[in-house]
């Protein structure tokens, strides 16, 4: 056993790519399930919540025009290589909610992407139609992503449940601001390293940490935001969230009350919310 | 407009290049939107007096025409005869624009018409199918013109045109043209052969370079014949040909319109696609035969406030 | 030459089987309203038709309760394959009395017979029918092997498609096993209560459609009923918006279609004489108040001129007058309201410097009408650019490449439909893929069928009418 001092990591926001700290300057300490301090977390601001949602639309163009093929291969990329960090996973895991069923956590959250990667190029056909109009027209019915998602991950389930919500978002060909879990946000930085080092462009999954109920109310206004997850929304400003974003008409993705299991087998319902269907006609004719 | 004046016309009739420069650079037909519009058109309800105006405008555009192997001078008289007097009860009826027939009928015809205005067109070029040479076509117009005819309607090569020989086509207008003299020229499309919208739109540009005085489309031995969306697009034709170039041009369907309801309709679409200057008959005609009494009975029940029956106006 | 006048050709406005006053359909029964009455009008001749009866906060209460009922005892009960049968037996009726709806429709709502006649009473047919037949497939749709209804589904429809928007809400509702309380707009009641007496011919379950005429506290009173589990709304993305913040926290599930500023893209080398109907259609078709009109207009710089005056000739041929009048192509404005919201943009665009034709077409003196209007030297930041009319009026763009035309296009918060006018397949399906809007016609426009999903991105509303993707704004999914 050596006395090697380990070499700490400094946790910060995840934008466009880069790991910047936050503009404000501001962190918060981050404890484990017993009160033990982990590390200090970026508090992120109303001015990093911005930076991140122009991240996000920045990227929208080349995320969302990628092949679907491109996309399913870049999903299953972030898988194999979290499958390499699992034990680091598992740990952090464990640390932030202090439960003894990591593994089967990490396990679970790598499968979900490996799930959503075989989705990509299925949406289109399982969502999408021939529409058998009553005239001398073709005209189908395509799915395309919303655009930029404001996710308010889980608080509760750190690594899986953020995974559940962020991979049919981008699976679906939307980008993401994901507020991550207030007291557990570390996993989600990590995540976010792996994003990082795989083939996820920069931008298309933004992470910012510290107070959810502080950083929401921006996101939910934010005009150039196109839907809105609640999952993780304190309940206390739910509905002010929800009445920030009819300002612009944002697709609602509410969950329940509570957080659900997330170790069940997830459905499409999550990709569904954050797609549209585009119609388009064409006359038959010679 | 970014319209090529009159000198510009001409040089796209060149050579077989650049007619098809021209023809294939003019903005294609949407089948189905043409389509659709003609038949929304075709739903305007035209009533009482604006009724009885297009009926006696119509029966003043039919070209009364027989076309028949069958044709003698005896049946050629009757058709003059109903030309010049279409009811004999109603003398205000007004007569009808020709009558129509062979060149060797055309002798008979003139006659038959004498002085009442009727005019005589005669198909020629070895109608309908036009599968002769260029002198035996020549000639064929020379004899009809000769013997009177006014009115010359003559067929395009159509397999010359399918297989994109503009320049033969257009040299052949315009060789009838200079042999019909002081007769108008209608060029018959044969657009039921032509099988597509941007045909008919190319055909009836080629028409008009050409110097035709009406485009015309069928020769009635052909199925389909006229349609109201094939009359659309040549009244197309013809309007933009008068927003280049300030001449007025003709339209003549064929074939097919058997009804009054029908001919409104056609009536319809020329007011409001080519526009009111169209509609008279300088300028826009049926190619038809049945139709005259069909607008006769027409009119009686206009008149008389109650139907008519075909015993009442004459069979030919 | 001649002047050829169309002598007027009118439908028998008997056919409406038009009576003086008008109630409320509540659980089966026509039923007195306890709210104001209010007076429709005959919008092209300022006539009072009828009195309706409105409803009351406590007559909301009593429909919401009248449609509980009939969820729990009946509706959710009965075998998809039943509620098939009195759907399709409401499609039918509509089809067999098509003319008196018609003109009822025209009557009321001021939009040209030919209109009603062929377009909004055959789509309404349509919607049931279609919709019907789901009602035992719901399984085979893609949301699970046995997907249930929401309960009772609150919805608000706008007066610009009476009948038609009243069909798109109530057919998917009924076929996926929910029971509705609907309330037709406040100047535009009339075919929806004929609606409810064909849902009374149909022996449709009482209490599965309740019909409940009224202004808009009305509509606020029903969508925020503690009893409604959905709420569908289709008008303005203003009352949209008012809606969705009202409704926050609520945990109702919602569907919006809301308001559009489409652009119409021609490029220069599309089908001219088509575009240019396409571009009448987008515009003039139910007088512009058509949430997914093509009210702004894009085309090549290279063909600008041309097409104007192609357009301007074409423009002129319409004819404005008479809703009854089987000739009129444009009838009369909704509204004193929406006309005087029509003359003020458009004195905006006077003001903003963009070059105003009108057409020369005769109107009317009495009634509400608006002759035919196009604006060129239409500017993108120009209210008349940005702002929806809802009239007819066409605000004219230019562009130069396609990328500037789909960035003009894309450049607003609406994003409901849109149109492309080009003779090449590979740059329709370019621009149809980069056009952010719900529905994008190529080479056509204004096309509506009950098969083909119709919603809208951004703030033009979400959730879709019509196609298997409809049917999730009434399951529980």
């Amino acid at each position: 056993m050596s006395d090697r001092i380990s070499v700490a990591k400094t946790y910060k926001l995840y934008i466009g790519g880069a790991f910047p700290r936050s503009e404000s300057g501001r962190s918060y300490p981050v404890n484990d399930s017993r009160g033990g301090f982990l590390a200090n977390a970026a508090q992120g601001s109303r001015k990093d919540a911005r930076d991140a949602v122009g991240a996000a639309r920045k990227a929208f163009p080349g995320w969302s025009g990628a092949t679907a093929y491109n996309r399913g291969q870049v999903l299953y990329r972030v898988a194999e290589l979290l499958e390499g960090r699992r034990e680091q996973f598992v740990a952090e895991v464990a640390a932030s909610e202090g439960t003894k069923r990591g593994e089967s956590i990490v396990d679970a959250a790598i499968d979900r992407w490996v799930w959503y990667a075989g989705w990509t190029d299925k949406i289109a056909s399982v969502f999408g139609a021939a529409n058998p109009v009553a005239g001398p027209y073709f005209s189908f019915t395509v799915p395309e992503p919303t655009g930029v998602v404001a996710v308010l991950a889980p608080q509760a389930s750190s690594l899986l449940g953020l995974v559940s919500v962020v991979a049919p978002i981008i699976a679906a060909g939307n980008t993401c601001v994901v507020v991550a879990s207030q007291d557990r946000p570390l996993p989600a930085i990590t995540l976010s390293e792996v994003l990082a080092t795989s083939d996820v462009p920069g931008g298309v999954v933004n992470v910012l940490t510290g107070r959810t109920a502080e950083i929401a109310p921006w996101l939910a206004a934010h005009a150039d935001v196109n839907a809105l997850d609640l999952t993780g929304a304190p309940e206390a400003i739910r509905a002010d969230l929800e009445r920030a974003a009819a300002g612009t008409v944002k697709r609602l993705v509410r969950g329940g009350r509570g957080e659900p299991d997330w170790a069940r087998e997830p459905d499409v319902s999550r990709m569904r919310a954050v797609l549209e269907s585009k119609t388009v006609w064409h006359p038959m004719g010679v | 407009m970014s319209a090529p004046s009159q000198t510009e016309l001409s040089e796209v009739t060149r050579d077989d290049a650049s007619l098809r420069r021209f023809l294939h650079g003019l903005p294609g037909v949407d089948q189905v939107g043409v389509e659709q519009r003609a038949a929304t058109l075709g739903t305007r309800s035209i009533k009482k007096a604006s009724k009885m105006w297009a009926i006696d405008t119509a029966i003043s555009m039919v070209d009364l025409t027989t076309l028949e192997g069958a044709d003698t001078p005896g049946k050629v008289r009757t058709l003059a005869a109903k030309a010049r007097r279409p009811d004999p009860e109603y003398a205000d009826v007004p007569h009808v624009g020709a009558v129509c027939v062979y060149p060797d009928m055309v002798a008979t015809a003139v006659a038959g018409v004498g002085d009442s205005g009727v005019g005589v067109a005669s198909v020629a070029t070895a109608f309908p199918s036009g599968r002769s040479n260029r002198a035996v076509k020549l000639a064929d117009t020379a004899m009809a013109v000769e013997a009177g005819a006014t009115e010359i309607d003559m067929v395009i090569d159509r397999g010359a045109f399918l297989s994109g020989r503009y320049g033969q086509v257009y040299d052949e207008i315009v060789a009838i043209k200079a042999a019909c003299g002081g007769a108008h020229l209608k060029v018959i499309l044969e657009t039921g052969e032509l099988s597509t919208y941007d045909n008919v739109r190319r055909a009836s540009w080629l028409a008009l370079l050409a110097g035709g005085d009406f485009i015309k489309t069928s020769t009635g031995k052909v199925s389909p014949a006229a349609t109201l969306p094939v009359t659309h697009v040549m009244l197309q034709a013809v309007r933009d040909w008068r927003d280049r170039t300030g001449e007025l041009r003709g339209v003549k369907p064929a074939g097919g319109i058997r009804t009054t309801k029908d001919a409104i309709r056609y009536l319809v679409a020329v007011h409001e696609v080519a526009g009111e200057e169209w509609l008279t008959p300088t300028l826009f005609r049926f190619g038809a035969s049945s139709l005259l009494n069909d607008l006769l009975m027409q009119r009686r029940t206009q008149l008389e406030g109650h139907y008519s029956g075909p015993d009442y106006v004459t069979v030919d | 030459m001649s002047n050829w006048e169309y002598a007027p050709a009118p439908e028998s406005r008997d056919i409406a089987n038009l009576k003086p006053a008008y109630r409320m359909f509540v659980d089966g029964k026509f039923v007195e309203g306890s709210g104001d009455p209010l007076k429709t009008v005959n919008p092209a001749t300022e006539e009072v038709l009828a009195e309706v009866s409105t409803a009351s906060p406590s007559d909301v209460d009593t429909a919401v309760k009248a449609a509980r009922r009939a969820y729990d005892r009946v509706w959710s009960k009965m075998p998809g394959a039943e509620r098939a049968k009195y759907i399709f037996r409401i499609a039918r009726l509509i089809q067999e009395r098509s003319r008196e709806l018609a003109v009822l429709e025209s009557l009321d709502n001021g939009k040209p017979i030919k209109e009603s006649r062929d377009v909004d009473v055959p789509t309404a047919a349509a919607h049931f029918f279609y919709h019907a037949g789901w009602a035992d497939k719901l399984g085979y749709a893609g949301y699970g092997p046995d997907p249930r209804p929401l309960g009772v589904a609150g919805q608000v429809i706008p007066w610009n498609f009476p009948l038609m928007m009243a069909a798109w809400k109530i057919a998917p509702a009924l076929a996926c096993g929910n029971t509705v309380v609907l309330k037709p707009a406040e100047t535009t009641p009339l075919t929806a209560l004929v609606l409810a007496e064909i849902c009374q011919q149909a022996e449709l379950p009482p209490g599965v459609v309740n019909i409940l005429p009224g202004a808009g506290d009305v509509g606020s009173e029903l969508v925020n009923h503690a009893g409604v589990d959905k709420v569908a709304f289709t008008g303005s993305t203003e009352v949209g918006k008012l809606i969705q913040r009202a409704l926050a926290g609520s945990g109702k599930k919602m569907t919006m279609e809301l308001g559009g500023k489409a652009a119409n893209i021609v490029f220069d080398d599309a089908p001219l004489d088509q575009a240019v109907e396409g571009i009448v259609n987008g515009i003039f078709f139910n007088q512009g108040h058509v949430c997914c009109a093509g009210s702004r207009l894009l085309v090549q710089e290279s063909i600008a001129d041309e097409l104007l005056d192609k357009l301007r000739h074409r423009v002129s041929t319409l004819r404005v007058g008479d809703s009854l009048d089987k000739n009129t192509d444009v009838g009369a404005i909704n509204s004193r309201a929406q006309l005087e919201k029509i003359q003020e943009l458009v004195a905006a665009g006077d003001a903003e410097g963009a070059q105003r034709w009108t057409s020369p077409v005769p109107v009317p003196d009495k009634g509400f009408f608006f002759a035919p209007t196009v604006f060129s030297d239409v500017q993108q930041s120009m209210r008349i650019a940005r702002e929806e009319i809802f009239g007819p009026v066409l605000s004219v763009l230019t562009f130069r490449t396609p990328d500037e035309a789909v960035a003009k296009a894309n450049n607003t918060p609406y994003g409901l439909s849109a149109g492309i006018w080009t003779e090449k397949g590979s740059r329709i399906l370019w621009a149809a893929q980069r056009m952010r809007a719900g529905v994008v016609w190529a080479n056509t426009f204004n096309r509506f069928d009950p098969t083909a999903p119709f919603g809208g991105y951004q703030e033009s509303g979400f959730g879709r009418e019509g196609g298997r993707a409809g049917l999730e704004a009434y399951l529980d999914v």
